[in-house]
């Protein structure tokens, strides 16, 4: 069988915003989830012609070079577990070469990915950061057109395993920006993903499609007041807004 | 002499000195009514046309350029000519480094090094509590700034982990001086994360420390090196008797063929130009002027001779190295295209083994040879990138910017700052640029420098200001800082403020495919 090869949106050599330290980010073509509120609407096709494919020992070597300034790699999208046999066969792949042994590999995900993908995935990632878009169904689905089941049973199962090292909350204001809601969702959290660091997201209309780009951006109090009501669950210490 | 007379008249009248800038204004000028060192008629046309240039040094150097006493060695035997004995606690050792940095000397007229300030204190630290030790180093830190107004004076720490650093770095967290400039070298073995963490915040607040290649710099100067004023690294107990340098720039463009003939003809010409301005320069400083028979420091040991070497500097090797391109009909550019860069390394190189094979006089600091350096610049520069930098506004991504230079960095035993511009995301993952850190230094980086867009505090060419500062001196024509003058020039002719932000995309604010 020959090796898998993955669809590429873009790389990011350098970054310091997809998880700890830094960090080469792969993000992977393609999307199970259409939210209202991207901010890369072009990753989300499962084809296009600004993506490219590329080969496991093609991304491998992009990060060899680069290995002694990083803590780690990222691979995001798009949705990177769409491309779950591409992906393992790349941290395999990072696992077993030398220079590049020492890094973590890290999955940013929406969590749309059944128990076979993580039953792959798990054994070779060294953490995953989640986003959770909403925790009721109707609101789940009014910004992503579906439902959230399984993203809440990626999550329990990730914080179970302790492979979950952090959940992203972006707040869209008017759609899940509620106090009921935000704070609901604090005490599930300290529930399933107890002492799992979380970081709540102002929605911004940067990037977004023509749909979104009228929802306004929330103000840094309106940003504290979300995360002070996560934190009312999980505690202030854990709780992160940018 | 009527000339002259005018000038020391408009010096004396100036509204925008201090007493001390006019004093040291007045006595360049004295200086520069005797002869410069004789050099000859080629070498005298390459000064002229600044194909050399000697960096305003004077006419009659009586004072080494770099000079790095042996501060420890002070401490433990008392200076009779300070008349003081060795320090018995804390607040007698910080007495005696004010008292000494006093009447160190330099090119500016300040002491550009102020010694290993944690390796040096930290024994006298040790019967202090915490509060005691805070203020005691507060107050040494104020004195300097204060008393020593120029940011090429400069103290270093590390690779251990002390009290000491780590209280001056708290300091500088919280005083926000432009004074010390501050290099933390850097062991991977010796220093801890934790300490670099803590040199990272510091770099947020006020742009210091610089880091540097602790075992690099043993491997080339020994155990006992310094760092001091624009990332000169230089024995301690010696330092350089000059700086001169070399612009490849105007050597390539004095030159009407193509590579190969450049590297063959004209550059060791023009080293060898350099090397008889150098030749000259501490000549007159060792048996003319005589410096090391009737300096104190040399007189108690403090300096020797033997521990001196002279530094041969370069800069504009991208204007170089893009003409030299242009030429062959290429359009590549140096830090951004792979031949190009690469042309970079080998003028690096060869320009590395010339110097490597010109003997000078009294620089048994470095075998007889001079230390290479990758000179940052000065403030009256235009048009031409400072060192083997890649032109500010030009730099490529960071991955890009760090792969292109560290194969330079070896050949600079006495220096060499690529500065790395950062834009303020950094700000919430500090361990991002503690991996940087590290992974420069581990790619071979002599050192790694910091610019970061939020603080106050800007590098010039290698030296720090606070913008501020410069907004008062356009406003009211008057600094404190020397250094704050030579800045504001640099900002008018070489657009520093203009410097690339680093900005990583990132995936939660930028369009990724943008590019």
């Amino acid at each position: 069988m020959s090796p898998p090869r993955g669809l590429l949106a873009d790389v990011v050599p350098f970054s310091w915003v997809d998880g700890p330290g830094n960090r080469f980010v792969a993000f992977l073509q393609g999307c199970n989830l259409d939210c209202l509120a991207c901010h890369n609407p072009h990753t989300m096709p499962r084809s296009t012609p600004r993506a490219r494919e590329v080969g496991v020992a093609d991304l491998l070597a992009q990060v060899r070079p680069l290995a002694a300034f990083l803590s780690g790699v990222t691979v995001s999208g798009g949705e990177a577990t769409l491309q779950a046999p591409f992906v393992a066969a790349w941290f395999e792949a990072l696992r077993d070469d030398p220079a590049t042994a020492a890094l973590t590999r890290y999955i940013d995900s929406n969590g749309c990915a059944t128990d076979e993908v993580w039953d792959l995935l798990l054994p070779l990632a060294d953490g995953v950061m989640l986003d959770l878009k909403a925790l009721d169904v109707a609101v789940h689905v009014a910004l992503t057109g579906s439902g959230n089941d399984r993203v809440l049973t990626s999550l329990e199962r990730l914080a179970r395993e302790d492979k979950l090292v952090e959940v992203r909350l972006l707040v869209v204001p008017g759609i899940n920006d509620g106090e009921d809601g935000l704070r609901r969702t604090g005490d599930y959290l300290a529930t399933h993903a107890p002492g799992v660091p979380v970081t709540v997201i102002g929605f911004r209309p940067h990037g977004v499609r023509a749909a979104a780009r009228d929802i306004p951006e929330p103000t840094p109090e309106e940003r504290a007041r979300y995360a002070a009501w996560v934190a009312a669950g999980v505690g202030p210490d854990l709780v992160r807004v940018v | 002499m009527t000339e002259v007379r005018s000038r020391a008249r408009a010096l004396v009248d100036s509204p925008a000195l201090t007493y001390r800038q006019r004093v040291a204004a007045l006595a360049a000028l004295a200086e520069e009514t005797l002869d410069p060192p004789p050099v000859s008629a080629e070498a005298a046309a390459a000064l002229a046309r600044g194909l050399v240039d000697d960096l305003a040094e004077g006419h009659a150097p009586y004072r080494p350029r770099y000079l790095l006493p042996d501060y420890a060695r002070a401490l433990a035997q008392g200076s009779s000519f300070l008349d003081l004995a060795p320090p018995r606690d804390l607040h007698e050792a910080v007495g005696f480094l004010l008292a000494m940095y006093s009447q160190v000397p330099s090119i500016t007229g300040y002491p550009v090094y102020l010694g290993d300030v944690d390796t040096l204190l930290e024994p006298f630290a040790a019967s202090v509590d915490d509060a005691t030790l805070r203020d005691v180093l507060r107050l040494m830190w104020v004195v300097i700034d204060r008393s020593l107004p120029d940011a090429f004076t400069h103290a270093n720490l590390g690779p251990d982990d002390t009290r000491v650093g780590r209280t001056v770095l708290a300091l500088e967290r919280d005083l926000l001086q432009t004074v010390p400039n501050l290099t933390l070298r850097v062991d991977p073995d010796r220093t801890p994360d934790g300490l670099l963490l803590d040199a990272v915040a510091t770099v947020f607040a006020c742009g210091k420390p610089h880091f540097v290649n602790h075992p690099m710099m043993c491997a080339d100067l020994g155990e006992s090196y310094g760092v001091v004023s624009c990332y000169n690294s230089l024995k301690v107990g010696g330092g350089s008797h000059t700086l001169v340098r070399l612009n490849l720039a105007e050597s390539v463009r004095g030159h009407a063929g193509g590579v190969e003939d450049w590297l063959d003809t004209t550059l060791p010409r023009d080293v060898e130009l350099t090397a008889e301005v150098m030749r000259a320069r501490i000549t007159s400083l060792v048996e003319q002027s005589r410096f090391f028979e009737h300096s104190w420091l040399a007189q108690e040991g403090l300096v020797s001779l033997d521990r001196f070497a002279a530094m041969f500097g370069i800069y504009g090797l991208a204007e170089a190295v893009n003409t030299l391109v242009e030429r062959g009909g290429g359009t590549e550019r140096y830090g951004l295209d792979a031949e190009a860069t690469a042309l970079g390394w080998r003028v690096v190189e060869t320009v590395a083994a010339l110097v490597a094979d010109t003997p000078l006089p009294y620089c048994d600091g470095n075998g007889g040879r001079a230390f290479l350096h990758s000179q940052s610049g000065i403030d009256s520069d235009v048009g031409v990138t400072a060192g083997t930098r890649i032109p500010i506004g030009e730099e490529p991504p960071l991955a890009e910017h760090l792969l292109a230079v560290a194969p330079n960095h070896r050949h600079f035993a006495s220096g060499v700052s690529d500065i790395v511009h950062f834009d303020d995301t950094v700000t919430r993952n500090p361990q991002a640029v503690v991996d940087v850190i590290r992974g420069g230094l581990a790619t071979g980086m002599r050192d790694v420098t910091f610019n970061l867009d939020s603080n106050d505090f800007i590098r010039i060419t290698g030296y720090l200001v606070r913008k501020s500062d410069l907004a008062r001196l356009a406003e009211t024509g008057v600094s404190r800082h020397g250094s704050d003058v030579l800045a504001a020039g640099s900002v008018a002719n070489s657009h520093v403020t203009d410097r690339v932000v680093k900005r990583v995309i990132s995936s939660e604010s930028a369009p990724r495919a943008a590019r």
